[in-house]
C-alpha cells in the first residue's frame, strides 16, 4: 500500500472485513492519519475539569495532550509538547494548576496555552515571536458532559458528527437520577490486539451469555435475569449514523424516566434503599436505585467510547496489535448521602470490570485470540454479517436489528470506510 | 524511633511462613486451598490509588470480602472463565519482610512481591509491595487483611487470569 492510496474497497464490505485490518502496520498507521487526527476523538468527562484550573492529561491516537479548563471556564486541549525543543509539559495524569512550565528551559505557558515566559529573553531578541509560539491547539467541545478534541480545524461540529446519537446520550445521563453524573474512578488495562476489536466489543450481544458465563454464574438472579436478552425480541440494536450505534440489551431501562412503578427494586440494594430513606423522599430513592446497573444500553461512538450501561469505556490505540483500555466509573454527583449509592456502584463496577473483574479478562483473552488467529488465512475475511437478513430500519430511520446482530460493527466499518478511502 | 522488630521473633517467624505458603499457593492455582488461609472476615484488596487505606470509599482492582473471594475462586476454578482456564503461570517470590507491629494475636507484615507471569511467549513483570495483617491463634496464623499495591497501580496493566 503506497502512501496516499486509498484502502481497497474491498478490504470493509457491508459484510465482512478484511484480517489484515487487524494485523497490517500500514493500514494502522493510516488510521492514525485519516481517523484519530480527523475524528472528534473522547477525551474527557466534564467532571474530570470541574473547576476552574484542572487538567487532565490523556492522548487523541497516539498524540499526548492536556485538557485543561481555563480561568474564564473555557475548555481546551493541547499537544502536551513544548514549542521549544519537544519535551512533554505535564507528566501528572490530573490535577489543579495556573499553567504549565517546561522542566527543561522554563518556557511557560498558561491554561489557554499561550507562550507566557521565557527565561533569559535576551538570546531571543528578533528570532522570536512569542505569540507564535503557543501550544499546538486542538479544537474542542462538548455535548452532554462528554468532551472531546479533534485536528481537524474544517470538521464538522461534534453536534453534527453526534447526530442522533445525542438523544441516547441524553438519555445515558439519566442515570445521574436527578442529579449530573461524576467519574468515580478507572480501570485501565492493555491487552495483545488491534483497537478494532474492542470497538467491535461493546456492540457485540452475542459473546455475552458465552464470554460472561462466569460473571452471569455469580451475581444475584435478578442481575442474571436482566442481562438474559439474548431471545428477548424487544432488545435491539440501531445504527444511529456516523459509525455510532446503541445496543440496546435492557430495553425496559433505555429511557429511565419511563417507570410505571411495577418494577421491583432488586433486592440485593434494600440495604441502600434503608440508608437513602433516612433523607430522600420514596421517588427519589426509587429514581437513584432503579439506575444502579446504568442505563440499559450501550452507546458506541465512533472511534474510542462507548458509554456502555453504568461506565465509559475509552479505547487507545498503541500499535497495530496493542490496545490501552480504560474502564471509567460513574455515578450521581450528588450530597453526601449518595455515598452509600456510588460505593455500590463502585463495587458492581469492581465485579465485572478492569484487570482483575469477573468480565474484562474473559473479553480481553478473545482479543487476544482474535489477534492470533486473524494471522492465519490472511485472505479468509472476517465476518460481521449477522442479522443482515433481518436488519430494517426502525420507525426514525435507523438500521436496526435484534441486540445480538452485527449492526453495530457494520455502522461502524462504514464510518471507517468512508474515512480510510477518503483522501 | 520505635524498636525493631526483629523477623526472628517467633510471631513474626509464623507469620512469615504464612506469607510464603500463600504465594506458592496461588502460583500453584490452589485457590480452594489458599482461600483458607484467609479469616471469615477477611479482606483481600487491590487498589488503584497506592496511597488510599479507604478502600470501600475508592475503586479497587480486587476489593473481595469473604463473599466476593469464594465467587472468585468459583470462578477460578470451574472451567467457565476463559482467561483463568488460559491463565499465564506465574512465579513470584516474597521478600523484604519488615514487621509493622506485633502482638501475640496479631502481625502486620510488609513486604515486597516480584512475580513474572508467563504467558504465549511473553513474560508479564508485576511488582508490588504488600502488606499482611495476620491474626495469631493456636489454631493457626490467619490472614485478616491483605493489600497489593503494585508500583503501577494507576496506569494500565494487562488483564489477569490469575491472583496476585
Amino acid at each position: 500500500m503506497t502512501e496516499n492510496a486509498s484502502v481497497p474497497a474491498d478490504f470493509a464490505e457491508s459484510d465482512r472485513v478484511a484480517a489484515r485490518l487487524y494485523t497490517d502496520p500500514e493500514i494502522f498507521e493510516r488510521e492514525m492519519t485519516q481517523i484519530f487526527e480527523r475524528s472528534w476523538v473522547w477525551v474527557a468527562h466534564e467532571s474530570e475539569l470541574a473547576q476552574p484550573g484542572n487538567f487532565k492529561s490523556t492522548y487523541v491516537g497516539r498524540q499526548p495532550v492536556i485538557v485543561t479548563r481555563d480561568r474564564k471556564g473555557t475548555l481546551h486541549t493541547m499537544l502536551n509538547r513544548c514549542r521549544h525543543r519537544g519535551a512533554s509539559l505535564c507528566e501528572k495524569p490530573s490535577g489543579k494548576a495556573n499553567g504549565f512550565t517546561c522542566p527543561y528551559h522554563a518556557w511557560s505557558y498558561g491554561l489557554d496555552g499561550k507562550l507566557r515566559g521565557i527565561p533569559y529573553p535576551d538570546g531571543y531578541e528578533g528570532v522570536l515571536e512569542k505569540g507564535e509560539l503557543s501550544l499546538k491547539k486542538l479544537r474542542t467541545e462538548s455535548y452532554g458532559g462528554m468532551v472531546f478534541a479533534t485536528f481537524d480545524e474544517d470538521a464538522e461540529s461534534l453536534e453534527d458528527f453526534l447526530g442522533d446519537a445525542k438523544l441516547w446520550i441524553d438519555r445515558f445521563m439519566k442515570q445521574g437520577g436527578g442529579y449530573p453524573i461524576k467519574v468515580l474512578g478507572k480501570h485501565q488495562f492493555k491487552f495483545r490486539g488491534n483497537w478494532k476489536i474492542q470497538l467491535e466489543n461493546t456492540t457485540d450481544g452475542y459473546h455475552f451469555p458465552i464470554v460472561h458465563r462466569s460473571w452471569m454464574a455469580s451475581v444475584d438472579a435478578e442481575t442474571a435475569d436482566m442481562m438474559s436478552f439474548m431471545t428477548d425480541p424487544s432488545a435491539i440494536t440501531h445504527s444511529l449514523g456516523n459509525g455510532h450505534s446503541v445496543m440496546q440489551m435492557v430495553p425496559e431501562h433505555s429511557d429511565l424516566d419511563v417507570d410505571d412503578g411495577t418494577e421491583p427494586l432488586q433486592g440485593r440494594f434494600d440495604h441502600v434503599v434503608a440508608e437513602l430513606s433516612k433523607t430522600l423522599d420514596e421517588a427519589q430513592v426509587r429514581k437513584v436505585v432503579r439506575a444502579m446497573h446504568g442505563t440499559g444500553f450501550n452507546l458506541n461512538l465512533f472511534p474510542n467510547v462507548s458509554m456502555s450501561a453504568a461506565f465509559f469505556r475509552v479505547l487507545r490505540p498503541i500499535s497495530v496489535n496493542e490496545t490501552l483500555i480504560e474502564h471509567v466509573a460513574i455515578g450521581p454527583d450528588g450530597p453526601p448521602e449518595l455515598d452509600i449509592v456510588n460505593r455500590e456502584r463502585m463495587r458492581i463496577h469492581e465485579h465485572f470490570q478492569g484487570p482483575f473483574g469477573f468480565g474484562t479478562p474473559d473479553d480481553a483473552e478473545g482479543w487476544d485470540r482474535v489477534q492470533r488467529g486473524a494471522h492465519g488465512g490472511p485472505d479468509l475475511p472476517i465476518l460481521v454479517n449477522r442479522g443482515l437478513a433481518r436488519e430494517k430500519a426502525s420507525p426514525e430511520g435507523w438500521p436496526t436489528s435484534h441486540v445480538t446482530d452485527e449492526t453495530g460493527m457494520r455502522a461502524a466499518y462504514a464510518q471507517w470506510k468512508e474515512m480510510m478511502g477518503d483522501d | 524511633m520505635t524498636e525493631t522488630i526483629p523477623v526472628t521473633d517467633p510471631r513474626v517467624a509464623r507469620a512469615v511462613e504464612l506469607v510464603n505458603r500463600e504465594a506458592e499457593l496461588l502460583d500453584r492455582t490452589e485457590y480452594h486451598g489458599w482461600e483458607k488461609l484467609f479469616t471469615e472476615d477477611g479482606i483481600y484488596v487491590i487498589p488503584i490509588d497506592r496511597d488510599t487505606d479507604d478502600f470501600a470509599g475508592s475503586l479497587n482492582m480486587v476489593y473481595d470480602d469473604a463473599r466476593m473471594r469464594q465467587m472468585r475462586i468459583a470462578r477460578m476454578t470451574e472451567g467457565y472463565a476463559l482467561a483463568a482456564v488460559d491463565s499465564a503461570r506465574t512465579v513470584r517470590t516474597v521478600s523484604r519482610f519488615v514487621p509493622e507491629s506485633v502482638s501475640d494475636n496479631e502481625v502486620v507484615l510488609r513486604s515486597a512481591q516480584i512475580l513474572v507471569a508467563y504467558k504465549r511467549g511473553n513474560h508479564d513483570l508485576w511488582a508490588a509491595d504488600l502488606v499482611h495483617r495476620i491474626q495469631l491463634s493456636p489454631e493457626g496464623a490467619r490472614i485478616a487483611l491483605k493489600v497489593v499495591r503494585l508500583v503501577n497501580s494507576d496506569e494500565a496493566v494487562p488483564a489477569a487470569g490469575f491472583l496476585l
